[in-house]
């Protein structure tokens, strides 16, 4: 029943998202506030994270191909598929569920101690839509930060196997290009698009109903990482099941 | 001027406010005192809106708030100010930036047009060069003194202020009391300060309303507050050593 509660107070959420809108020349400067905390902010941690993950599937890939009978191509190809299906949009989405959710409810969740919240509904703004409606719009920027990590995670393996001796560069690129459907990025940027409102909804939830002081931004943080985590897990299974299968 | 009656207000089966019923006018300090729990917050939170009380009504010169419509309460909303206890200034903002926000969310003003009264306020509450600072930049006085310049920028019918002294030295508290007094006066505003501090009762009481478990115990002016013979009034009053000592002493005639 208490998650049959909460998941109800999720919708109504959204609903008092979508109304009241806030005057249209604040919101511009707030989203444009939020792509910068939300998007540029995590654009450096993610580069960072899909080089060294695109480089270790590829040492593994190379690792575990003991049979040579297996053309060294593989390596190219597995590293292309795990990066594009999987390690780019889900596994970063958990960290940035770790990275952006915290800020997200930390941020709301010190706006509802500190009484700021209060302040918004006094002066008659739709509190909601003023902190939840830009975070959703600046998170659809974040499939571009997924395609960036896309790319610079088969650079990163590009780079382990080419450099690290496990395959030659002509062999790298062979498996690359390999029996490409590009119906694959369309399932991941699908994927991408509903973690992205998945990242700003449910943290901005987490702060927004939060109860107590500092210690409950503490344990709204921490409850807002592990619920998008799920969901986001959830998800993936769901829409990998509707789309590829 | 407002006027409550008989609202009740309770949370999960607990009865908070059991039928409060009294007026606030207009161009005066009206004080709700009582202990922590009395239901001083709860109820100035149903004035505001912030929550919906079971039963009664609060009429807001003549206009019975839940005969509103939607859009009737927001624009009633747009003409109330309020000062909260932490001041509740928005941390990623400048203190110029925080006082224009209302002008800016409910205004079509030009931008020079909105700083220029964001300077008469910020002038009028004795704050100056501090525009371009941020809120943690500055002391929990000051603070204060934003919170009411926000309060009033847009020139609201109404002044709501939770314990505008709270956390600040007695000198500067009576500068907050005094200030909000004057602004009343100025702009003949309907103030409503919700405190526990009995310096504030004495520097700008001009009507006073004690709150007990949710009911009105009492009410009246500073003067009479230091008469009555409501025993949990009085209990309260004198509870301050100060207060206790001054009253001892008058009996003994020193």
């Amino acid at each position: 029943m208490f998650y049959l509660d909460d998941i109800g107070r999720y919708f109504l959420m959204l609903k008092g998202v979508f109304s009241r809108m806030t005057k249209g020349s604040v919101l511009r400067s707030l989203i444009f506030k939020e792509i910068d905390d939300l998007i540029l902010g995590s654009l450096g941690i993610t580069v960072f994270l899909a080089f060294f993950i695109g480089a270790v599937v590829a040492i593994q890939t190379a690792l575990n191909l003991t049979n040579p009978l297996i053309p060294k191509q593989l390596i190219g190809f597995a590293s292309r598929q795990s990066v594009i299906l999987e390690f780019a949009p889900t596994f970063l989405s958990v960290i940035m569920a770790g990275k952006v959710g915290s800020f997200i409810t930390s941020s709301i969740g010190t706006m509802r101690v500190t009484e700021q919240i209060d302040a918004l509904e006094v002066m008659g703004i739709n509190s909601l839509n003023y902190l939840v409606f830009p975070k959703i719009v600046a998170m659809f920027m974040y499939p571009f930060v997924i395609a960036i990590a896309m790319f610079v995670g088969i650079f990163g393996a590009y780079i382990a196997g080419v450099y690290g001796g496990f395959v030659s560069g002509s062999e790298f690129l062979t498996g690359l290009r390999e029996e490409f459907i590009p119906y694959h990025l369309v399932y991941a940027f699908i994927k991408t698009f509903l973690f992205a409102f998945l990242l700003a909804t449910i943290p901005s939830f987490h702060g927004y109903y939060m109860k107590g002081g500092a210690l409950g931004v503490g344990k709204a943080s921490t409850s807002a990482f592990v619920w998008t985590t799920v969901v986001i897990i959830i998800a993936n299974y769901i829409l990998t099941q509707l789309i590829l299968s | 001027m407002i006027e409550v009656k008989d609202i009740h207000k309770g949370f999960n089966g607990e009865e908070i406010l059991k039928g409060i019923t009294t007026t606030f006018d207009r161009g005066k300090t009206n004080l709700i005192i009582g202990t922590s729990g009395s239901g001083k917050t709860v109820f100035l939170k149903c004035m505001l809106g912030l929550f919906t009380p079971e039963q009664g009504e609060i009429c807001y010169d003549g206009a019975v708030h839940t005969d509103l419509s939607t859009e009737q309460q927001r624009d009633l909303r747009e003409q109330m100010g309020m000062v909260f206890q932490g001041s509740a200034l928005f941390d990623s903002m400048t203190v110029e930036e925080n006082v224009m926000f209302p002008l800016m969310m409910f205004t079509k003003q030009k931008k020079e047009e909105m700083r220029d009264r964001v300077n008469v306020v910020l002038n009028r509450v004795n704050l100056e060069n501090a525009n371009k600072k941020l809120p943690s930049e500055i002391s929990g006085g000051m603070q204060k003194r934003v919170a009411i310049a926000r309060a009033i920028v847009t020139k609201p019918k109404y002044l709501f202020c939770d314990e505008p002294n709270s956390g600040l030295d007695p000198r500067t508290a009576i500068v907050i009391d005094n200030l909000i007094k004057e602004i009343t006066e100025e702009n003949d505003i309907t103030t409503i300060i919700n405190t526990h501090d009995m310096n504030s009762v004495m520097e700008i009481g001009e009507k006073i309303i004690f709150l007990r478990y949710g009911h009105l115990e009492w009410e009246g002016d500073k003067s009479q507050i230091f008469k009555t013979d409501n025993e949990a009034v009085t209990d309260f009053v004198y509870s301050s050593n100060l207060f206790k000592k001054v009253r001892d002493a008058q009996l003994k005639g020193l």
